[in-house]
């Protein structure tokens, strides 16, 4: 059987993702968003450096509207990177990979994340 | 494919720049909250300093690891067509190496001053 003629499975809606998947797909989003961001941060860290003209432009820029929703993604993109990550890692060294422990672990990593989510937006707005 | 950042000699660079990025990342977020730059000289002053201004010369390439070999993953599994893929990554290259010379650029004019 040639590769091409492979059965492929992939219903999304009828696929019931383990919470485990999700942190590592949630991940793999945030992820992609922090890279997407990331010329805007060099932009503003640019703009911000050059003179007290730049800063004061800088500073009106991450007051706007657009951008308090853009720092409220990263917000989220950063703490679940970090935190889902930080379990990668621990995860890689032994620690927490049996299965109620890396249950346990996920849930806490995508509610945490949600939880400092909140708290940045208090704080952004 | 580059043979420089592929199997484990990618998981080890992933790994390892995740640890650094993790750790200075939370100094700069923590420090940018809870003392935010009044005005430009002392957001110039404080990026000029020396510790601070080599902790973000080397955040920068680490960063630029990092993102490479995460977002190399993510279109090896996810972009299958050959042509599509290539493009794909030679954009995110070009994309990555620009942002990392505009912030080194951006970096070393502040710590000159």
């Amino acid at each position: 059987m040639s590769t091409d003629q492979r059965p492929v499975f992939l219903e999304l809606w009828r696929i019931r993702l383990p919470i485990t998947g999700w942190v590592s797909i949630l991940h793999r989003i945030s992820g992609v968003l922090l890279v997407l961001l990331l010329p805007y941060g060099v932009y503003l860290l640019d703009l911000s450096l050059r003179d007290p003209q730049g800063f004061a432009t800088a500073q009106a820029i991450l007051g706007s509207g657009p951008a308090r929703f853009a720092l409220l993604l990263l917000a989220w993109s950063l703490a679940h990177h970090l935190l889902a990550g930080l379990r990668f890692l621990l995860l890689d060294l032994g620690i927490g990979v049996e299965r109620l422990a890396a249950r346990r672990s996920a849930g806490i990593a995508i509610a945490a994340g949600l939880a400092l989510t909140l708290i940045a937006g208090g704080l952004l707005l | 494919m580059s043979r420089r950042a592929s199997g484990l000699r990618a998981w080890a660079l992933q790994r390892a720049s995740a640890v650094y990025l993790a750790g200075f990342g939370l100094y700069l977020v923590l420090h940018l909250l809870t003392q935010p730059p009044a005005d430009h000289a002392a957001w110039q002053a404080w990026v000029a300093r020396p510790w601070v201004n080599l902790g973000l010369l080397l955040f920068v390439p680490t960063l630029l690891i990092h993102s490479w070999v995460g977002m190399r993953d993510l279109l090896i599994d996810y972009v299958w067509p050959t042509g599509a893929r290539v493009l794909l990554l030679t954009l995110l290259a070009f994309g990555l190496v620009a942002s990392g010379l505009w912030a080194l650029q951006a970096l070393i004019l502040a710590r000159m001053g």
